[in-house]
């Protein structure tokens, strides 16, 4: 305890002496996000310095603290070290799971700091006064409107899902609502975690149990290197598609090429990082009203519109 | 030398050597009722394949343990060695083209970085005389922080072409048994001549069982402990070998709890976690369970995917308790 205070102290005053300075204007932004731990996260945490090197650049009143944790109690420990020493006068948080942040963040929000969530939402209603988010249930839906459209006859399909958790729940959801009535049948259903060696055991499995597997829904573009590696290695011919999710740099760039086997692909952008940081900035430089819910809808990405949605600089 | 480790010199079949043989069959046996592919060429192949990570790690992990030592590092430092083969083998591309060379190469930076990684390892328990559990806890967190700053937070993959020339590595074998089986095979039978016939199998489990005893019969501990840290090392390297071929690619989730599947394969395969005793046979076994618990699973509907752990956590906790009761047992 002794030490960290005294480690607070001095991260304080090495910290603080630019802060003054500078002239008293500046308006200090904290953004806590998770660290990079799978390819989703290296993008989120990719296009949150863009966005923080772009508007330090294009506002010199603002200046920024980026802090990236690799457990709900390390970011509880970030949030407190922006307050307690940098003074934040917004802070932007992803967080890292919903209920242990949510104390934290509230305590944050009550020193009447502008508090922005962005992705995963706190277990209180209230709390933020921005909201930023993908739209999950929609990531489900619009994947399962496009197999129905693909399979207008129906089919045999596997679906590979992510981690157990509500936000894998809310995906498989609006995908088994838009399936339904279409003719198409899940035959097999598990959980690749997000993860490209699960993923392709799992799929190894499943290529022996069903004899005849249509399509593949991988609900992920890491999931969906797995499943290809082994759909490859099987020399199975039966299987006509894989359609896989988030918008990882390689597979749109597949689906611009025109590959038949990842026909599209259905966002969900790592880069809603960047929407709240600015919407947040934007909120303390003018006049703009930015408060309320965000929602970033999931698009298909297709031949047509892939060249939109390729960042070849971004790590995912 | 434990009591243990003197009756299964003498070859009598306790519930220790017993259980986890019993426990393999009834597996293949409910595999093979459930579904009929089970026993299929194709699936024993991806399955055994599959294992074959696990598996060379498990066995460089047996003498490890049987060394009275730990190493938590295992999963982290084959993310960290794939991913600097990934980048080595990417840089060297436009200077040594697609071709053999280039795969030598790959596989001569992860052996070596292997047997690097492994000698630190080493050298921080043996000559600072650092708590293995301490020093594998922090070299762990290290080497997935290297791999991820390598990555940049994302990916990293092989070159295209270099990846189908690199591909029949996992894919492909001789007589239609492929590579990661065979090399498997050689690692299990190289181990197990080296743990059960050599003085260096007879040294690990005298420094495992009682160092001073050890020290004071003219064994030297520190030796026997630093090599074993080594072959682990090298053996992760050795799997990181077969593992880049099959997906090209390493990120921050590679390897993740590796560490804990290998050293599950161990115990449930007979080794003493303390020390003293270890037997590599048994950790093929223990590799095989955990590895078709997940096939069976994946090849029915019967159990939640939600149970898959638990099914895996009450087989572990089984396993150590039936060698327990054998123990009790033989006094």
């Amino acid at each position: 305890m002794k030490t960290r205070m005294v480690l607070a102290a001095t991260t304080a005053i090495a910290l603080a002496a630019p802060v003054m300075a500078q002239e008293s204007e500046t308006k200090v932004i904290g953004v806590s996000i998770p660290a990079a731990t799978h390819g989703w996260a290296g993008g989120m945490n990719f296009h949150a310095q863009q966005s923080v090197e772009r508007l330090e650049e294009a506002y010199p009143e603002l200046d920024f603290v980026l802090s990236t944790a690799s457990d709900p109690g390390t970011q509880v420990n970030d949030i407190e070290d922006m307050v307690a020493t940098r003074n934040i006068d917004a802070l932007v948080v992803l967080p890292f799971e919903s209920d242990p942040l949510t104390p934290p963040v509230q305590s944050v929000a009550d020193s009447g700091v502008w508090v922005t969530v962005v992705d995963r939402g706190l277990s209180v209603e209230g709390v933020e006064d921005l909201y930023v988010a993908g739209d999950n249930e929609g990531f489900g839906r619009v994947a399962g409107e496009y197999m129905v459209e693909q399979m207008p006859d129906g089919g045999n399909i596997v679906v590979l899902r992510g981690i157990p958790t509500t936000i894998d729940n809310m995906r498989v959801e609006g995908f088994e609502q838009a399936i339904e009535g279409s003719g198409i049948e899940i035959v097999g259903m598990e959980h690749g975690n997000w993860n490209r060696d699960d993923s392709f055991s799992v799929m190894q499995d499943f290529l022996q149990r069903h004899d005849q597997i249509d399509a593949v829904w991988a609900s992920d573009d890491d999931m969906a290197v797995g499943v290809l590696a082994a759909i490859e290695a099987s020399g199975r011919d039966d299987v006509q598609f894989v359609l896989g999710g988030a918008g990882m740099k390689e597979m749109v760039q597949r689906v611009m090429e025109g590959d038949e086997m990842i026909p599209a692909d259905v966002t969900y952008p790592p880069a809603m990082i960047a929407t709240a940081i600015e919407m947040t900035a934007l909120g303390l430089v003018s006049d703009a009203p930015v408060s309320g819910v965000f929602t970033i809808g999931s698009v298909l990405i297709t031949p047509e519109n892939a060249e939109q949605y390729y960042y070849p600089d971004s790590p995912f | 030398m434990s009591d243990i480790a003197i009756r299964a010199r003498r070859g009598l079949p306790s519930m220790s050597v017993l259980g986890p043989i019993i426990a393999l069959v009834v597996l293949v046996f409910v595999g093979a009722m459930l579904n009929s592919n089970f026993l299929g060429t194709a699936n024993i192949t991806n399955v055994l394949a599959r294992s074959a990570f696990i598996g060379i790690i498990a066995v460089g992990m047996t003498f490890v343990i049987t060394a009275g030592g730990l190493d938590l590092s295992v999963g982290s430092m084959a993310a960290f060695i794939a991913g600097l083969m990934i980048l080595v083998m990417n840089a060297a591309l436009p200077t040594l083209g697609v071709g053999i060379p280039i795969v030598l190469l790959g596989m001569a930076v992860a052996v070596v970085a292997g047997i690097v990684a492994g000698m630190i390892n080493g050298l921080l328990v043996t000559a600072l005389g650092i708590e293995a559990f301490i020093v594998t806890l922090g070299t762990m967190g290290i080497y997935r922080s290297l791999v991820t700053w390598l990555a940049d937070g994302g990916t990293l993959s092989l070159d295209f072409g270099l990846r189908t020339f690199y591909r029949p590595v996992y894919f492909e074998g001789i007589l239609g048994i492929s590579w990661p089986i065979i090399v498997f095979a050689l690692v299990v039978i190289v181990g197990e001549m080296l743990m059960s016939r050599t003085r260096f199998g007879r040294h690990c489990a005298a420094t495992g069982s009682n160092e001073h005893v050890a020290h004071y019969s003219n064994v030297d501990v520190n030796r026997t402990r630093l090599l074993t840290y080594v072959m682990l090392g090298l053996l992760v390297g050795v799997a990181t070998i077969m593992y880049v071929p099959r997906l090209g690619s390493a990120s921050a989730s590679t390897g993740l709890l590796w560490e804990l599947e290998a050293i599950a394969a161990v115990i449930i395969g007979g080794t003493v976690l303390k020390g003293g005793f270890g037997r590599v046979w048994g950790t093929v076994i223990g590799v095989l369970i955990l590895s078709l618990i997940d096939n069976i699973l994946n090849l029915t509907d019967l159990v939640s995917p939600y149970l898959n752990g638990a099914i895996q956590g009450v087989i572990i906790i089984l396993a150590v308790i039936l060698q327990r009761e054998a123990k009790a047992k033989g006094g």
